[in-house]
C-alpha cells in the first residue's frame, strides 16, 4: 500500500443556501479543492451524499458530479454511508489511491437538505434508522440521541449543563470559522431555554439542517510534492467499523462500539498512542453524540467526557481541543459533507493555515465521523508534513 | 350444552365529561345529566379503533379461555364504525390473535345489535358442530356530530366472547330475535356522521324492539323476571335501559349491574355485550341472565344464560370491565377530544 | 405505502414472533436467517411477552412527516425478554412519570395511517400497569 497525502481541500460557506442547487454546491467545492491544490484534472470521483433522493429526488449523483465538474468520463460514485457518508468516500478515495489504481482523486461530501420541510427532513434522516424497527415507531435522530442522552446522564449522574456546555463550546469555536452556519456564540441559559427537541435535548443540543459541500484531493506521498505546492498532509491511519442497524440491539446504549473499533484500528495502522493527538473533530450531531464518541475512542475514561466540556478541557486552548472547527453543532451538518469538512479542518490545521481556530504545534489529527446512532463509524489520523 | 367459554372487554383510558361537551356548545348539561343519566364516557385515543380494542379484548377472552386460538373456527366483528369500508376488521383480529388461516372470518353491521349479531351467528356454528370454537367481538368507536344531542354519548368500548361446547363457563339456554323495518338512525355511504330520527328513536324503535325480543324469549322459555338475577339491556344512555328494565318488571338489583352507560357512555355494538361482561365479572355460579341487544334500524336480539361452575375459574384472568370502567380514567378537554377523534384536523 | 411493505412485518407487528436459535439460545427480534453470536442458521419460533422494562425514553416534540399529529409522544427502548430490547411508542401515560425501570404492558395499537386513503399500520406500543390493565 502506498501512502497517500491530502493535497487539496476546498468547501462552500454553509447554512441556508437558498439559491443553490445540490449541484451547484458540489462543483464550487471541488474547483476550490482542485484551485487548492492547483490541478486542473481528477482521475477518480467519490460523492458522500446520503440522501440526494430524498432530499431533492435526485440518485444517480456520481456522473451528475462528474459531468458537473467537467472531469470528462472519470469513474464517479455516490456512496451512502448516512451521516458518514463523508468520511467513507474518504476513505474510498484513499484506497483507491494507496492501492496504486489511481494517482489523484477527489472525494467530495454534499447534502443539500432545506429542498424539503422540517417534517419531511426529520423523516429522510430517519431512513438511517431501522426503517421497519424504530422509524416506523415515530423515533426520530435527535429522538434515539436522546435515549443514549437519558441512559448517559442517569449512570453518571451529568446535568443537562453539562450537556449543553459541549453546544456551547462548540458554537464558540464556530465563531471563529467563516464557514460556519452559525458564527454567533451561545449560552447554557440559551440552550436550556430553546425549546425541546427530544427530552432531554434541546434544539440548541442538536445540529441544525444545513445546505453545504466540502471536496478534498488525494494523491500518493511520493507525488504530492510534484503535483502540488501546498503542504501535504499524510494519512497515517484509517478505520471503519459498523454496528446493529437498531439501538436497541446494544447491550449499552452510550458505547458506540463501532468508533471504539475503526479508533483501534487508524491508530494500530498510524503506529501511534492516543496521547500522541493534538486535536479531534468527532460527530457532535447531538451533545451527547461528543460525549460518546471520545468515550468510545479511550479520549476519555466512561463517565469522564460528560463534564469534559464544562471543565474547558476540551476547549481550544484546553488539555484536547475537540471539534475547534464549532463541530456539526455550530459548523452545521450537511450529513453528506460533513465527514469531508471534518477532514478540511484537520488539514487546515496541520498546514498551520487554521487562523484564529489555530491549535497550537498541531502535529497529528484525529477526525471521527458516524452514520446512525453510530451504526457506521470512521475514523481518520491524519499527520503534518 | 353450548356457552361462552371465555369473555374478555376494553375500555380506553379516556373520558370526557358531559359539561364539557355542554359547555362548548351552549346546551345544558343538567338535561344530559338528569335527564339522559349520562355524567361522562369513554374517549378511544388517537391510535385506538374497533380494530385494536377487539384485538385486546379477543385476547383477554382467550386468556379466559384457555384454549389454542387455532381451535378458533370463526372471527366475526359486529361493529357500525369498522376503521375500513372494504376490508375486514376481522382478518386482523383473527392475524393478530394467532386464529389465522383455517378460519372464518366476516364483519357484521346492524347498528348497534352488530356484536350480538357476531354472538348469535357464532353460536350458532357451534351448536351446529361446524366449528370447535367461534370468536364474536362487539366493538365501537362511534361519534355523533359536533353539537348533536349523540355527541354527548358516543363512546368506545369492545367485547369479546369465545363460544363453545367444552368447558363452558356460562350456558346459552335460548337465542331470540326481533326485526322490523324502521329507520330511526342511520348513515349514509360516505357520510361522517350518523342521522337519526330524534324522539322516533325511542317509542317505536328502542323500547317496542326491545320490550318485543325481552317479551318474546321469556315467553319461549317459559322465564319471568324474577327468575333472573341479572338483565342487560342495550343502553344508548343511562335512563333508556332503566326504563326498558322497569316497564318489564326488573329491580334495579337486577339491571344496574349490567348498565354502565351512565360514565361509559354508548359503546353502540358493544353497548349490552360488555354489560353482560360487567355481569359475567361478578355473577355466581347458577346464575340465570337476561341479555337483550336493540340495533337501528331496527332490531332486537334476545339471549338467556346461566353460569357455570367455571365462571369463578375465569373471572380473575383478565382485567373486569368495571375495573376499567372506573380506574386509571384520564380525562380531555374538549379541544384534545375533537382532536383525538378527528374533528378538527392539523393542516397538512 | 404500499401494502405488502407492513403485510410481511405482520408477524413480528401482531404477534411479537421472534427466533431462538437452536444452538446457542440466542433470541432475536425480528427473526434472522443466520445467528450473529455463533453463525447457526436455524432457529425455533417463540412468541416474546406483551410486557416489559424500560430501559431509556424520550419524548418526541419535532415529529417526522407520518406523525405530526401525535406530538408530543413518548417513545422508549424495552427488555421485554432478558437481552431482547424493542423501541415503540409508550402511550397513556402521564409523561412526566415515565422512568427507567418502569414495568410496562404492550397493546395493541395503530402506529401509522398512511394518508387519508392508505392501509393502516398496527403494532405494538406500551402503556403503564395500573388498574385499568391489572
Amino acid at each position: 500500500m502506498r501512502e497517500v497525502a491530502v493535497i487539496g481541500i476546498g468547501m462552500t460557506k454553509w447554512g441556508e443556501c437558498w439559491q443553490k442547487s445540490l449541484r451547484d454546491l458540489f462543483v464550487e467545492a471541488s474547483l476550490r479543492a482542485m484551485d487548492d491544490a492547483g490541478l486542473s484534472q481528477i482521475e477518480s470521483l467519490y460523492v458522500g451524499c446520503m440522501s440526494g433522493g430524498l432530499f431533492n429526488g435526485q440518485e444517480h449523483v456520481g456522473p451528475l458530479m462528474a459531468d458537473y465538474l467537467g472531469a470528462g468520463p472519470i469513474p464517479a460514485v455516490r456512496v451512502e454511508s448516512a451521516c458518514a457518508s463523508g468520511g467513507v468516500a474518504f476513505r474510498q478515495a484513499y484506497m483507491e489511491v494507496a492501492s496504486g489504481m489511481s494517482d489523484i482523486v477527489l472525494a467530495g461530501g454534499v447534502e443539500k437538505m432545506t429542498d424539503v420541510d422540517g417534517s419531511e427532513a426529520t423523516y429522510a434522516l430517519g431512513t438511517a434508522a431501522d426503517q421497519e424497527y424504530e422509524s416506523f415507531h415515530g423515533i426520530t435522530f435527535p429522538g434515539l440521541y436522546a435515549l443514549i442522552a437519558k441512559v448517559y446522564m442517569k449512570k453518571y449522574g451529568i446535568t443537562n449543563q453539562d450537556l449543553a456546555s459541549v453546544a456551547v463550546k462548540n458554537h464558540a469555536h464556530g465563531v471563529k470559522n467563516p464557514n460556519a452556519q452559525f458564527q454567533r456564540a451561545i449560552t447554557v441559559e440559551e440552550v436550556l431555554q430553546s425549546s425541546m427537541v427530544a427530552d432531554p435535548l434541546h434544539l440548541l443540543d442538536c445540529s441544525p439542517i444545513t445546505d453545504g459541500a466540502a471536496a478534498v484531493i488525494l494523491c500518493p506521498m511520493e507525488k504530492a510534492k510534484s503535483l502540488s505546492k501546498k503542504k501535504p498532509v499524510k494519512i497515517l491511519g484509517s478505520g471503519h467499523a459498523t454496528d446493529s442497524i437498531a439501538l436497541h440491539d446494544r447491550k449499552q446504549l452510550e458505547v458506540f462500539a463501532s468508533a471504539t473499533i475503526a479508533a483501534k484500528k487508524a491508530f494500530s495502522q498510524a503506529k501511534i498512542g492516543i496521547e500522541s493527538v493534538n486535536l479531534v473533530e468527532v460527530h457532535d450531531c447531538f451533545s451527547i453524540a461528543e460525549i460518546c464518541a471520545l468515550e468510545s475512542m479511550g479520549f476519555f475514561a466512561p463517565g469522564q467526557a460528560g463534564k469534559a466540556a464544562s471543565q474547558g478541557l476540551t476547549a481550544l486552548g484546553g488539555k484536547l481541543p475537540v471539534n475547534v472547527s464549532g463541530g456539526l453543532k455550530s459548523k452545521g451538518h450537511p450529513v453528506g459533507a460533513t465527514g469531508i469538512a471534518q477532514i478540511i479542518e484537520l488539514v487546515e490545521q496541520l498546514r498551520g493555515e487554521a487562523g484564529q481556530r489555530q491549535v497550537a504545534n498541531a502535529r497529528i489529527g484525529l477526525a471521527q465521523n458516524m452514520g446512525g446512532t453510530a451504526a457506521s463509524s470512521v475514523v481518520h489520523i491524519l499527520e503534518a508534513c | 350444552m353450548a356457552g361462552i367459554v371465555g369473555y374478555g372487554s376494553y375500555i380506553p383510558r379516556y373520558r370526557i365529561k358531559v359539561e364539557e361537551i355542554a359547555k362548548v356548545w351552549g346546551t345544558d348539561a343538567e338535561s344530559y345529566k338528569k335527564g339522559l343519566m349520562l355524567q361522562e364516557k369513554s374517549v378511544p385515543a388517537p391510535d385506538q379503533d374497533v380494530i385494536t380494542m377487539s384485538v385486546e379484548a379477543a385476547r383477554r377472552a382467550l386468556s379466559r379461555a384457555q384454549i389454542h386460538p387455532q381451535k378458533i373456527g370463526a372471527v366475526y366483528v359486529g361493529s357500525e364504525s369498522h376503521p375500513y369500508a372494504v376490508k375486514p376488521s376481522g382478518t386482523v383480529v383473527a392475524e393478530a390473535i394467532g386464529a389465522t388461516p383455517e378460519v372464518h372470518c366476516a364483519d357484521f353491521e346492524f347498528a348497534c345489535k352488530a356484536g350480538t349479531e357476531a354472538m348469535f351467528v357464532a353460536y350458532g356454528l357451534v351448536c351446529s358442530g361446524k366449528i370447535q370454537y367461534g370468536l364474536a367481538i362487539a366493538a365501537d368507536t362511534s361519534q355523533g356530530a359536533p353539537g348533536d344531542a349523540l355527541e354527548f354519548s358516543a363512546a368506545a368500548g369492545a367485547a369479546a366472547y369465545i363460544l363453545g361446547t367444552e368447558n363452558v363457563a356460562v350456558e346459552i339456554e335460548d337465542t331470540y330475535s326481533f326485526c322490523t323495518d324502521t329507520p330511526d338512525f342511520w348513515r349514509r355511504e360516505y357520510q361522517h356522521y350518523p342521522e337519526h330520527g330524534g324522539r322516533f328513536t325511542g317509542e317505536p324503535a328502542y323500547f317496542h324492539h326491545t320490550l318485543s325480543s325481552a317479551q318474546g324469549i321469556m315467553k319461549r322459555s317459559g322465564t319471568k323476571p324474577e327468575d333472573f338475577k341479572y338483565a342487560i339491556f342495550h343502553q344508548p344512555n343511562g335512563k333508556f335501559p332503566m326504563l326498558a328494565a322497569q316497564k318489564l318488571g326488573f329491580k334495579r338489583e337486577q339491571w344496574e349491574d349490567g348498565r354502565l352507560s351512565p360514565t361509559l357512555g354508548n359503546t353502540y355494538s358493544g353497548a349490552s355485550p360488555m354489560g353482560l361482561s360487567a355481569v359475567l365479572d361478578k355473577a355466581a355460579p347458577g346464575d340465570l341472565i337476561l341479555l337483550v341487544s336493540f340495533g337501528s334500524g331496527a332490531g332486537s336480539d334476545g339471549f338467556i344464560l346461566r353460569t357455570t361452575d367455571r365462571i369463578k375459574d375465569i373471572q380473575g384472568k383478565a382485567p373486569k370491565t368495571k375495573q376499567q370502567l372506573d380506574c386509571a380514567k384520564r380525562y380531555l378537554d374538549y379541544g384534545t377530544y375533537a382532536k383525538f377523534r378527528g374533528k378538527i384536523l392539523k393542516a397538512d | 405505502m404500499f401494502p405488502a411493505k407492513i403485510w410481511r412485518e405482520f408477524p413480528q407487528r401482531y404477534r411479537l414472533e421472534a427466533a431462538k436459535c437452536k444452538k446457542c439460545g440466542k433470541v432475536f427480534f425480528p427473526p434472522r436467517l443466520v445467528c450473529n453470536a455463533c453463525s447457526h442458521r436455524e432457529f425455533e419460533e417463540i412468541k416474546l411477552p406483551w410486557e416489559g422494562t424500560l430501559v431509556s425514553y424520550t419524548i418526541i416534540r419535532t415529529p417526522p412527516s407520518a406523525f405530526s399529529d401525535q406530538a408530543p409522544y413518548a417513545v422508549g427502548i424495552i427488555e421485554t425478554i432478558p437481552g431482547l430490547q424493542i423501541t415503540c411508542q409508550i402511550v397513556d401515560a402521564d409523561l412526566d412519570k415515565l422512568h427507567i425501570g418502569q414495568k410496562l404492558l404492550l397493546e395493541f395499537r395503530l402506529i401509522q395511517k398512511d394518508g387519508k386513503q392508505g392501509v393502516l399500520c398496527y403494532g405494538y406500543k406500551a402503556v403503564p400497569i395500573d388498574a385499568h390493565n391489572s
